[in-house]
């Protein structure tokens, strides 16, 4: 006869308090499979822990996303925010939907031109762009989102150089009542900085000025703030349209949606409470319709949305490594996802499920990585059903963000798997090897040998 | 026709009627009195010791479901189950962070015959004390200054016409007044922990309590609206005693709530008067509060109005109410056997 | 070790202790080693017994089971000495 499944034996005293947050909290469905593919198998073929992206959640998410915004809204067009996460494979699935390249440093940038993005369709954000970004910028006719003065003058300069009529917008930042204000970015609309820039591009006489860009946060859990925003980039081209009879092209709203996640802190599951695509695109394409556009010149709205975008398509895949109970009583589990691979667990509380079948029975548990840190804590406060050494479980919503600030330390970084719309596997990057980091080292000769 | 009443199933939660109690029982007391129908009543709970799960001459069967942190699916399911074996025909929610939900689900719940009388999810956030001060602007109410913060280093910067004491809020409970920093960051730590950020620091209005219950058609009509002046508060600022007044002032400023923001459903607006007689508005519950029952008192029954209301009835303004009449809150010690305790608790049930 | 003679656990996984006034519930592998304490079985018998049932290793066991005693003995459902 075949063994029943263990679970380690468990006793609860029972402790009656009225409601907290912490009470019946549990995801009742273990995930077994990603797309069809059992994540024991992702596992067994690609080692743990292991990320797992989703290529149809990848392609759902993008066209609901577009759907939310084009039956809303005539001209559309999404521009892939590269740092959200710059695996070439994943640039290429969006620029496949249609979506442009938004990039913040020459390294992104260099990315997308290998990827094959038409220049003229990249958009160069960001407070760092050096001499040689600009011109290379501007000679392959990109879309220039200024930053600060600094940026203006030096394209200025570049200028008398360059036999070339570069399609600049500014970044502006605003109040929208939304705390914290995003004001390090750009140039500030209620101080009048933000004209006074417009109208020095304008006045050089040397650049296109076809765009007004915001980025107002991050996480936005207001989706009114976008309204607000929109508002405010539309009174500042239609000022330029009436100083200067010049047409503003497009609107870049920028990003900032917020994805299923649950920030820590939050009382009510992110699932439910985040404002959806649609919430989104009602503020800002009504900001837009209802301001005094002539129906002729509609700005093109361009977003820039990477979180909410690609969060949900993610999975981190992991091991139980061992169970403790610390020295206050507590139930401690130690599981091989650390901090330096799961970022995101610093201001999330993700969600997280066994890969196989568990019971009712729940511990409250704190979740700790692998790594030889203190800070080394995946949630703080969870309650898990009781899982055993060795056994499997799924990270969710771990797309954004954490395949480009993960970080090499300690041990190496895994693989990461895409599974295609036929639910079948591929590595799109392979995991880290010792190669990997040593062939960037040179040790001198003289500490080469040692002897002990 | 009259002795022969419809009866209607009716899941109530709240049950929690303890020294800060939750209006469930209140609201099934009422409903029990109801002249256009009888009641069976399903007790909601959320902790085994709710006293409302004890009390079986007023509540005929009860379920545990899942807190509103657990996702609106969670408590679909639950109440998918629950419907299965009771066939419900209203549900009132009693407690503020169970609304989120409920108001996300009045559509689902609707296809299943299940009915509810609630804010709309708009009317619902904008009364939210994160926005207080909007809303106050918004339909020409007084409210104290207050200020939503996010984190504690916000709190020293403090916008400094804040004249202490200040009263510190959590986003859906929990409530202090502080008469320095050290207390607000005290505070600020206590109810984070519990509730989640943001809270609030409203400034303390001196003078006397006072608070409006009533009832909104979601047509801007007031059903009902009863004014109470709080007689004896408890440490935890909940009323013990109060009395039904009849002040013109705080009737016309609910019609003028109610008929600018077409309010739907149950709500209290807690007042202060200072002591220039001018009324500020603190919070609105966007519910029924725990001395509901003094509306049967005065002869407005408002949870029976409001499940006729939820049932898409055409219910009639109430035309009057007695004043001066009394509520005097008492605790009462049951006696239960732990096979009652033990079924809760291990079946979710009972 | 034995468990206190008062103590039962119910079909439902329900313990209460007459001695303190506190309640606890139980999953049923807890219940079942309550059960088998009760009845004077040794450690290595109970073991036995669970490795026979579920499919678990020596090592895994021994540490939880470790573990539960702790437990039981730091909530007073364990006879002292």
């Amino acid at each position: 006869m075949e063994k029943l499944r263990y679970e380690r034996p468990l006793i609860k005293r029972l402790e009656s308090e009225m409601p907290n947050k912490f009470g019946m909290k549990i995801d009742h469905f273990p995930k077994t499979h990603i797309d069809g593919v059992p994540v024991k198998q992702l596992i067994e073929d690609y080692g743990s822990p292991v990320f797992v992206l989703s290529e149809a959640g990848i392609r759902n998410t993008y066209k609901k996303a577009k759907k939310a915004f084009t039956t809303r809204y005539p001209k559309v067009q999404f521009a892939w925010s590269y740092k959200t996460n710059y695996l070439d494979s994943v640039c290429n699935i969006f620029h496949q939907e249609g979506s442009w390249a938004e990039v913040v440093s020459g390294f992104e940038y260099d990315k997308a031109l290998k990827n094959g993005v038409n220049p003229k369709k990249i958009i160069f954000n960001g407070p760092d762009k050096t001499e040689n970004d600009l011109t290379k910028a501007i000679i392959n006719d990109s879309l220039i989102h200024i930053d600060h003065l600094d940026e203006l003058y030096t394209i200025v300069e570049l200028l008398e150089t360059l036999n070339k009529r570069p399609r600049v917008a500014i970044r502006v930042n605003m109040d929208t009542g939304v705390y914290p204000m995003w004001d390090r970015f750009g140039f500030n609309y209620e101080n009048g900085q933000a004209w006074d820039a417009l109208n020095k591009i304008m006045a050089s006489g040397k650049m296109d000025l076809v765009g007004l860009h915001c980025h107002i946060g991050t996480f936005m859990l207001s989706a009114k703030a976008y309204g607000v925003a929109a508002r405010k980039l539309t009174d500042l081209a239609l000022g330029i349209k009436r100083k200067f009879s010049h047409n503003i092209k497009y609107i870049d709203m920028g990003g900032g949606f917020a994805s299923k996640n649950t920030l820590k802190g939050a009382y009510l599951p992110g699932y439910d409470t985040n404002p959806t695509f649609d919430d989104y695109a009602e503020e800002i394409s009504s900001a837009l319709l209802n301001a005094e556009y002539p129906p002729d010149s509609l700005p093109l709205l361009i977003l820039e949305t990477g979180r909410a975008l690609i969060d949900e398509a993610g999975f981190l895949l992991g091991t139980v490594i061992s169970n403790k109970r610390s020295a206050t009583g507590k139930r401690t589990t130690i599981i091989d996802i650390g901090v330096n691979i799961l970022f995101t667990s610093f201001w999330y509380d993700h969600k997280i499920t066994p890969a196989q079948e568990f019971t009712q029975f729940t511990e409250e548990t704190t979740l700790y990585g692998p790594l030889c840190m203190n800070i080394d804590v995946i949630r703080e406060n969870a309650t898990m059903p009781l899982l055993n050494k060795g056994d499997y479980f799924v990270i969710h919503n771990v797309g954004a963000y954490n395949m480009t600030q993960w970080m090499q330390f300690i041990n190496l970084r895994p693989k990461v798997v895409l599974i295609d719309t036929n639910d079948k596997p591929h590595i799109i990057r392979e995991g880290e090897t010792m190669d990997t980091l040593n062939h960037l080292e040179i040790t001198p000769e003289h500490l080469k040998k040692f002897e002990l | 026709m009259a002795d022969h009443k419809r009866k209607l199933t009716i899941a109530v939660s709240g049950l929690n009627a303890i020294d800060s109690p939750g209006p469930g029982v209140a609201v099934i007391r009422a409903l029990r009195e109801a002249e256009s129908f009888d009641v069976r009543i399903i007790g909601l709970a959320y902790e085994s010791l709710e006293p409302g799960i004890f009390m079986h001459d007023l509540v005929d069967r009860t379920y545990q479901i899942p807190y509103p942190s657990a996702g609106i699916d969670a408590v679909f399911e639950r109440i998918d189950y629950i419907h299965s074996r009771e066939k419900l025909d209203v549900i009132i929610p009693n407690f503020d962070a169970e609304l989120y939900p409920f108001i996300r689900l009045e559509k689902r719940l609707k296809e299943m015959n299940i009915h509810m009388c609630l804010p709309t999810m708009e009317q619902f956030e904008e009364r939210h004390k994160v926005n207080l001060n909007e809303f106050g602007t918004r339909y020409n109410l007084k409210v104290p200054k207050s200020t939503v913060v996010h984190e504690l280093s916000s709190v020293y910067s403090l916008p400094s016409e804040f004249k202490y004491p200040v009263v510190v809020k959590g986003k859906y409970y929990d409530a202090s007044i502080c008469y320095n920093m050290e207390q607000i960051k005290t505070q600020f730590n206590k109810i984070t922990a519990k509730w989640g950020l943001p809270i609030i620091i409203q400034e303390f209005v001196h003078g006397s309590e006072f608070n409006v219950t009533g009832l909104g058609d979601g047509k801007g009509n007031t059903i009902s609206a009863i004014p109470m002046r709080k007689q004896y508060i408890t440490e935890k600022g909940k009323a013990w005693g109060g009395i039904s007044i009849s002040d013109k002032r705080m009737l016309e400023l609910t019609h003028s709530f109610i008929s600018q923001t077409k309010w739907k459903g149950g709500f209290e607006l807690e007042l202060m008067k200072d002591k220039n007689g001018e009324f500020y508005l603190l919070e609105i519950n966007p519910r029924m509060p725990a001395w509901i029952y003094l509306s049967v008192g005065v002869g407005q029954n408002i949870p029976e109005a409001l499940v006729r209301l939820a049932l898409g009835e055409d219910v009639k303004p109430f035309a009057e109410y007695r004043v001066g009449k009394m509520f005097v809150r008492f605790a009462w010690d049951m006696i239960v056997d732990m096979e009652e305790f033990q079924t809760i608790s291990t079946m979710g049930e009972l | 070790m034995k468990m206190k003679s008062n103590i039962a656990v119910s079909d439902s996984g329900f313990i209460f202790n007459p001695d303190t006034g506190e309640s606890f519930t139980v999953n049923p592998i807890g219940g079942l080693i309550i059960n088998q304490l009760k009845e004077g079985r040794e450690t290595q018998e109970i073991s036995r017994l669970i490795r026979d049932k579920y499919n678990v290793q020596f090592a895994t066991f021994e540490k939880d089971f470790d573990d539960f005693i702790g437990l039981l003995r730091n909530y007073s459902l364990i006879e002292n000495g």
